[in-house]
């Protein structure tokens, strides 16, 4: 429940398709095609679909500090779940940075604090990104991708994401 | 300047002159093209906010500082712990009004002014700094501070 095909024997797919055209379901059902192998996996979301989501932890994140039984409470850091661990750092501009890693993972708030840095070294100074837009920076996006590496080398098990 | 990922960020170090001559520049450039000295009063406030509204977390990001709890600890942040780290000059800070919501900060040394003498006369309302002014103005807005400088 709640997963898809995201690719058959290497080949991407996209929705119903691979990446040559062919209709997934039709290649499937012929039996010349096997041996065969899929790969199963979570639906990667959408760029809607995360600004969605995040919209709504936003929301939920103000309502969590309001009704705090603490006075001053800094928001919602971490939800903890049975598969998952979603870790949230606010800083005091009002941005946001969440990490969704396996709840063996230690390392996340210095994770937290470097995406910070990258983020206002990559995305901040580009003077062609607008703030308050979906960040579309390679530079930003390599350097990402290098803090997850070294995060998950650090962290004793496996990938966050 | 492009940084290669994968090394560590070093502290480039730029010329201090290129930076006040490029500043200067841009003010000698801004007062060609308006008459009006409120006019390039204007426009380097708002390049300055600009600047400030990305330069904060920028700031926050890499000195660490809690939150300010008074407004008389967000003027002393700046002063000592920002002027230091982006143009090392601490300018001191004095408290203007009773009620502790005005305040200045009296630079002795000001790196951006290093080669000019005085304004040309045609000139006497520039505020030649203007852009620190929009800078702090910017940086201030997005902890929620809405200020005038």
């Amino acid at each position: 429940v709640g997963h898809a095909v995201l690719a058959i024997n290497g080949a991407e797919v996209n929705g119903r398709f691979t990446a040559d055209g062919k209709d997934v379901l039709e290649f499937l059902g012929n039996p010349a095609n096997y041996p065969v192998s899929i790969r199963f996996g979570r639906h990667r979301l959408s760029s809607n679909e995360k600004l969605m989501l995040a919209s709504m932890f936003h929301s939920l994140f103000a309502i969590g500090s309001q009704l705090s039984p603490e006075v001053g409470s800094s928001g919602i850091e971490m939800l903890e779940t049975d598969t998952f661990k979603l870790h949230c750092f606010q800083t005091l501009t009002g941005i946001k940075f969440m990490v969704l890693a396996d709840p063996r993972q230690t390392g996340i708030d210095a994770l937290l604090r470097k995406i910070y840095e990258i983020y206002s070294d990559f995305a901040l100074k580009n003077p062609f990104y607008s703030l308050e837009m979906p960040i579309r920076c390679e530079l930003f996006d390599q350097n990402l991708k290098l803090a997850l590496e070294v995060a998950e080398k650090a962290g004793p098990f496996g990938p966050g994401s | 300047m492009s940084r290669s990922p994968g090394r560590k960020p070093e502290n480039h170090k730029i010329s201090r002159e290129l930076f006040v001559l490029t500043y200067g520049a841009l003010v000698a450039q801004l007062c060609k093209d308006y008459e009006k000295d409120e006019d390039v009063n204007t426009c380097l406030d708002r390049m300055g906010y600009s600047i400030g509204i990305r330069l904060i977390d920028d700031f926050l990001a890499r000195s660490a500082v809690k939150k300010c709890r008074s407004y008389s600890e967000t003027a002393d942040m700046i002063a000592q712990v920002a002027f230091k780290m982006y143009l090392g000059v601490t300018p001191s800070v004095s408290c203007n009004s009773a009620t502790g919501n005005e305040f200045s900060l009296i630079l002795d040394k000001n790196p951006l002014v290093d080669f000019v003498e005085e304004l040309p006369a045609e000139r006497a309302s520039l505020c030649y700094c203007n852009l620190l002014c929009g800078v702090i103005r910017g940086a201030l807005e997005m902890v929620r501070k809405c200020t005038s400088v």
